[in-house]
């Protein structure tokens, strides 16, 4: 068997597109308005979790970064199924899915 | 390292795996019960045998780990029972059963009696479990969301009133996203170690010695993540609309059971992992401990709804427990792990109290303070067994709640954080304004509270509650010894 390609991207720039990926999320959690936008900023987060730990993995030579991505990887799914119903029952009582309209609880 | 699971694994997991068996089992076995009022007793009397059963596993691991400091590794090192996870799971047990009591009365008035509340009751209390039995990154990310997503659904649970919509989108959005950041912080600690354990996380960490970028990129994530979960202070914008929102038997869940496991994640993480870098998170944490007696204790001042007024309450009682976190000592540990018990039996005391006077006869969602109005002379067992929780929460002499606040103190003093024990005991004289603003209501002034919505199991909670809020604070030697055991590790 002829050995593996070696990557020749260094381990940095991965960790710097996953830190970027997840800024981007952590900024579009913040300012957008609208939930289902909000709830894929979160998915965008947990993807950039996902690159993070593969490529760091890839550099370990392990398989436990590649397990932990699998198990976030179905906490994203359930996450995702929870979520979407949620976001639903909120659509059904309110017919708006804008933030700054779901604001019955204040002080 | 053995691929199979062992009796040892085994052993360790029962507590568990008891509670997502009862809970998927209640789910599959809704159909073959009895409809009608007898269906009320099959559910309930199926979640506490579920949780009974647990209670039976739980008691021989604590007879096989009688010895001190002695502990169950399982599954290779990932899942670990010692003393301090046993004391957790006591107490995630307690809230579990004492909210199924208090819960079925409350669900049928709703007209949401379904047999899922009690199977993701069950399934939150496992994912509890893992969280603090976790000995390594996945147990406890998998543990964390077990709960969180259980959590999402419970805060829902009346689905046609838009209040506790409302309170479950809030609560999903930013449960969702503190928990990608604690992943994020997870993915770095992996990064800078190449493992998941913790123990061996800390000794990378700690021969890595000096704090570079990445160390604090995942020490902010994993702090940010951490304190949303807790409530604390700039992160604890969820707590009081998701504490309002959501049906009161769920806040009741959500404040004590769900904080403690929260408290059981952060200790594992911050006296693991990261204590080698103790010397720059401690200053952060003091900060933001300070900051949350602040705010939550300002913003109860003023709240004319009950729940809203104790969901700043727990906010500021999240404060105190950071500063035990903050001293770091044995006393400062043991603090927080009676702290955390006596806040249980006392603020799950306060919401039962408020599932019990409120009826749904007046179309009224809205738990007011002035609901409460008259319930001394109309109802004086339930008005004096509020009077007892609303004691301890201010941490009042003859009950529980003293004995938490004073080792508290007693650990800022020890460890010479003389000015935060006077900041932190300066606050517990502004609680008592609002937690007396209650019982000005129920004593002094006139009203009609309406017909009590009582039932057995509301009477036992009460009952229990009232009773140990009482006896940790007249007797507490024997709980003390057990907590004592706690935090040894």
């Amino acid at each position: 068997m002829p050995p593996l390609p070696v990557s020749q991207i260094p381990l940095n720039w991965y960790l710097i597109l996953s830190a970027t990926l997840f800024l981007i999320g952590v900024a579009g959690f913040i300012y957008r308005r609208n939930i289902i936008t909000i709830f894929m900023c979160i998915e965008l987060m947990l993807n950039a979790v996902n690159l993070s730990f593969v490529a760091l993995s890839y550099q370990w030579k392990q398989v436990d970064g590649h397990i932990f991505s699998f198990f976030v990887m179905v906490v994203a799914a359930a996450e995702a199924a929870v979520g979407l119903a949620i976001i639903l029952t909120v659509f059904k009582n309110r017919q708006t899915l804008e933030v700054d309209e779901i604001s019955s609880l204040r002080n | 390292m053995s691929g199979y699971y062992t009796s040892a694994d085994h052993f360790a997991l029962l507590p568990a795996l008891m509670l997502v068996l009862f809970g998927s089992a209640i789910l599959l076995l809704e159909f073959l019960m009895p409809k009608g009022p007898a269906r009320t007793r099959w559910l309930v009397g199926f979640t506490l045998l579920g949780l009974a059963s647990a209670a039976i596993a739980l008691l021989r691991q604590h007879q096989a780990l009688s010895a001190p400091g002695s502990r169950i590794v399982a599954f290779s090192g990932s899942f670990t029972i010692d003393s301090f996870s046993l004391y957790f799971d006591w107490l995630f047990l307690a809230a579990a059963a004492i909210v199924t009591l208090i819960s079925y009365r409350y669900l049928e008035i709703e007209g949401e009696h379904r047999a899922e509340y009690y199977g993701l009751i069950l399934l939150a209390c496992s994912g509890m479990f893992f969280l603090a039995s976790g000995a390594d990154l996945i147990t406890m990310f998998l543990g964390l969301e077990l709960m969180a997503l259980s959590f999402y659904v419970l805060v829902g649970f009346l689905k046609r009133e838009r209040r506790s919509n409302e309170a479950a989108i809030k609560y999903f959005l930013l449960g969702s996203f503190s928990s990608s950041l604690l992943a994020y912080g997870f993915s770095l600690l992996y990064g800078l170690s190449g493992s998941t354990n913790l123990e061996e996380i800390r000794r990378a960490i700690f021969t890595r010695g000096s704090l570079d970028a990445i160390t604090a990129l995942a020490m902010a994530t994993i702090l940010a993540g951490v304190l949303f979960k807790v409530s604390a202070a700039p992160f604890h914008m969820w707590a009081p609309d998701a504490y309002a929102g959501a049906p009161t038997a769920v806040t009741a869940y959500l404040s004590v059971a769900s904080q403690a496991a929260s408290f059981a994640l952060l200790l594992r993480l911050f006296n693991g992992p990261l204590s080698p870098l103790d010397q720059e998170w401690r200053p952060l944490v003091a900060g933001v401990a300070v900051a949350t007696l602040v705010i939550g204790n300002f913003a109860a001042l003023t709240q004319e709804n009950v729940k809203r007024l104790i969901a700043y309450s727990s906010v500021s009682h999240a404060g105190y427990l950071l500063l035990g976190l903050v001293a770091g000592n044995t006393t400062g540990l043991r603090g927080i792990a009676v702290y955390l018990a006596i806040y249980m039996f006392a603020n799950l005391g306060v919401l039962m109290v408020l599932i019990a006077i409120r009826t749904r006869t007046s179309g009224m969602l809205e738990e007011d303070l002035s609901d409460l109005n008259g319930l001394g002379a109309r109802h004086p067992l339930y008005a004096a067994a509020m009077l007892v929780f609303l004691l301890s929460l201010a941490g009042i002499p003859p009950t529980g709640g003293f004995l938490g606040k004073y080792y508290i103190f007693l650990s800022l003093l020890e460890t010479g954080h003389a000015v935060l024990a006077v900041i932190a005991a300066l606050y517990v004289a502004v609680s008592l304004y609002y937690y007396f603003r209650i019982v000005r209501g129920m004593y002094m002034t006139q009203g009609e509270p309406g017909p009590l919505a009582s039932s057995i199991g509301m009477n036992v909670a009460v009952a229990i509650s009232g009773v140990a809020t009482l006896l940790l604070g007249l007797f507490p030697e024997p709980f003390l010894r057990f907590a004592a055991g706690a935090l040894v590790r």
